[in-house]
């Protein structure tokens, strides 16, 4: 019985949150959806937290689906990157849920909406599978166009729906993708095309891969493809927004790791990655420097920080790639938590242009300490979790002798720091009497500040969890030979 | 046979993009839906046209890969669902003002 159920509990993340959106989309009391909704997540939570405990010693644990084997039928895999990934995205979900509900936002099918995003999401990093990826995206993407046009004006009806055209064009290119990787192979799964690729026609693969790369670039928000993120993120609510701007891109990130890895592996470090990187990380940032209100310059943030992640995937060494993962799960907790402060502002003060604000840390000193470790955090200042994450990085940097990335990688650093003063300044010090913000929405930011101040204080624990994730990227042998059952 | 997909391929891609140029927000629409369905036949090419029925039987006889059928099935109704959403978005739009011309925004206030 017990083994039978740890077998089958890489389906648990996808399928808890799934039973309770289809619950919640029965449309109980108000009282009801909010308990079902916190329930499915804690769940969900707790599904993931025992996926890395089992994954820890480097296993791979394959779902076969309807019992046909691994070329043939549709696989689900879960190894320590997917269950990372799947651990922090339960853990930003529910985070972000409580915020939603203790700032009163959760209003008709917000709910079931939150929990489809959360299946899609866990999907995407559980599949092992090409053409479920896609399925995946588009569960997860329409749930994320429901709670983004969720209650709209006229001007975020108009941003969304941008929204939604570059993530079709998106969706289409990867469809393009998807056509072309199968017609030079003859499989979508990721095992099997790992194995198949390096057999196919070289140039239909590299058109292939330039067509994934154009539609996961996009959806990570990476340079060249990064102009619609902070239109779209600074629209829905606070918790929306931290559970958007956290996890999303991510799962771009993600897929670039999974199949620039295994699928088409570059064998040392990539230039097209590499300048893509440096771009994404400087354009980002200074596009923060110009914006004058909280969540767009958090927002424009995403943009430069995915820009160190794929970094680590561009070095294409063990490390580089390590780090890249650290990187991962370092911004996911401490982004989501400056957007959450950012809600915090928004949802007390009824504006977050930095012109109306100001004197916040005068009555709200616990909120301007969460700010102050989230943003040292971001600009990669020791203790916290996001010097390890960029000491990681340049160390691999420096291995591969790419200096320049490397440079522009610390560069990129201090202007994060500046623009972060440019909040704290005008915001948290300067005139102003601005309303004290209750503890109900400050605790969720709260948590996820001491998670990384957790994370800074015990880097080896989590360093080691990521370095047995990006072996597994590094030398897919294992988590070939384990899908297709060698 | 494969020759004249493809050009249709590339004239349904053509007619998206120029009309998801335009500034009319239905336009818009349909030129992402043409966009959409462009991708769909390309996975239905990736199989090869062969003409046959793609089903694993015990006739001989040529037979298509019934894969890629598959994976079109799926995504047209995904993306199906996805112009529905889009063209209640626009009348969404449309009722707020009458606001149709999707390019010109108004710089607002935030």
């Amino acid at each position: 019985m017990t083994a039978r159920l740890i077998a089958a509990l890489p389906t648990l993340p996808i399928i808890i949150p799934l039973l309770t959106a289809i619950l919640l989309i029965a449309g109980p009391s108000r009282r009801a959806q909010r308990t079902l909704g916190l329930a499915g997540s804690l769940a969900t939570l707790a599904a993931s937290i025992a996926l890395v405990l089992l994954t820890r010693g480097g296993q791979v644990m394959p779902i076969q689906a309807g019992g046909w084997a691994a070329p043939y039928g549709i696989t689900l895999v879960a190894d320590m990157l997917g269950a990372l990934m799947v651990l922090i995205a339960a853990l930003i979900g529910l985070v972000g849920l409580v915020f939603t509900v203790a700032a009163g936002r959760d209003d008709r099918f917000v709910h079931a909406g939150w929990q489809f995003l959360l299946t899609g999401i866990n999907w995407a990093f559980l599949t092992g599978d090409l053409f479920n990826l896609y399925v995946a995206y588009e569960v997860m993407l329409i749930s994320s166009y429901f709670l983004l046009t969720h209650g709209t004006t006229q001007r975020q009806a108009r941003e969304a729906f941008g929204y939604v055209a570059i993530n079709l064009v998106a969706s289409m290119f990867f469809l393009f993708g998807v056509a072309l990787i199968y017609s030079a192979t003859g499989t979508l799964n990721m095992a099997h095309l790992a194995e198949r690729v390096p057999l196919a026609p070289a140039g239909t693969v590299r058109a292939a891969s330039m067509m994934l790369l154009v539609a996961f670039g996009t959806k990570a928000a990476i340079f060249p493809f990064y102009f619609w993120l902070p239109h779209a993120y600074a629209i829905p609510p606070g918790g929306v927004a931290a559970f958007f701007g956290g996890m999303l891109t991510k799962v771009g990130v993600y897929s670039l790791f999974r199949v620039f890895t295994i699928v088409f592996p570059s064998g040392g470090p990539d230039p097209l990655l590499l300048w893509s990187a440096a771009g994404t990380m400087l354009f980002g940032v200074l596009g923060a420097l110009a914006q004058d209100t909280v969540r767009r310059i958090l927002s424009f943030h995403i943009i430069s920080q995915v820009g160190y992640m794929i970094m680590g995937l561009a070095l294409a060494s063990q490390l580089g790639i390590a780090g890249g993962i650290f990187y991962v799960l370092h911004h996911i907790v401490v982004k989501s938590g400056l957007l959450l402060v950012g809600g915090a502002i928004q949802e007390t003060q009824r504006t977050d242009r930095l012109d109306r604000l100001g004197g916040l840390a005068r009555n709200n000193g616990v909120l301007a300490l969460i700010f102050m470790v989230c943003a040292l955090s971001l600009a990669g200042v020791p203790p916290f979790s996001g010097f390890f994450a960029k000491l990681l990085l340049i160390r691999a940097g420096l291995e591969v002798r790419q200096y320049g990335v490397v440079a522009v990688s610390i560069i990129v650093s201090v202007l994060t720091l500046m623009s972060m003063l440019k909040i704290y300044t005008t915001a948290f010090w300067g005139p102003g009497e601005p309303r004290r913000a209750p503890a109900r929405l400050v605790a969720p930011a709260a948590a996820l500040a001491l998670i990384t101040i957790a994370v800074g204080l015990r880097a080896q624990v989590l360093y080691s969890l990521t370095s047995t994730a990006a072996a597994h990227l590094t030398q897919p042998a294992r988590y070939v030979g384990t899908v297709l059952k060698k | 046979m494969s020759t004249l997909v493809a050009v249709l391929v590339g004239v349904l891609v053509a007619s998206g993009l120029y009309l998801l140029m335009g500034k009319s927000l239905l336009r818009q629409i349909i030129g992402l839906a043409l966009l959409s369905h462009a991708a769909h036949i390309t996975i239905l090419l990736s199989a090869g046209l062969r003409g046959g029925v793609p089903v694993i039987g015990s006739s001989p006889g040529p037979m298509t890969d019934p894969l890629p059928q598959a994976l079109i099935l799926t995504a047209i109704v995904i993306s199906f669902g996805v112009t529905a959403f889009l063209l209640a978005l626009g009348y969404r739009m449309h009722l707020f003002g009458g606001e149709e011309r999707h390019g010109e925004e108004k710089r607002d206030d935030r």
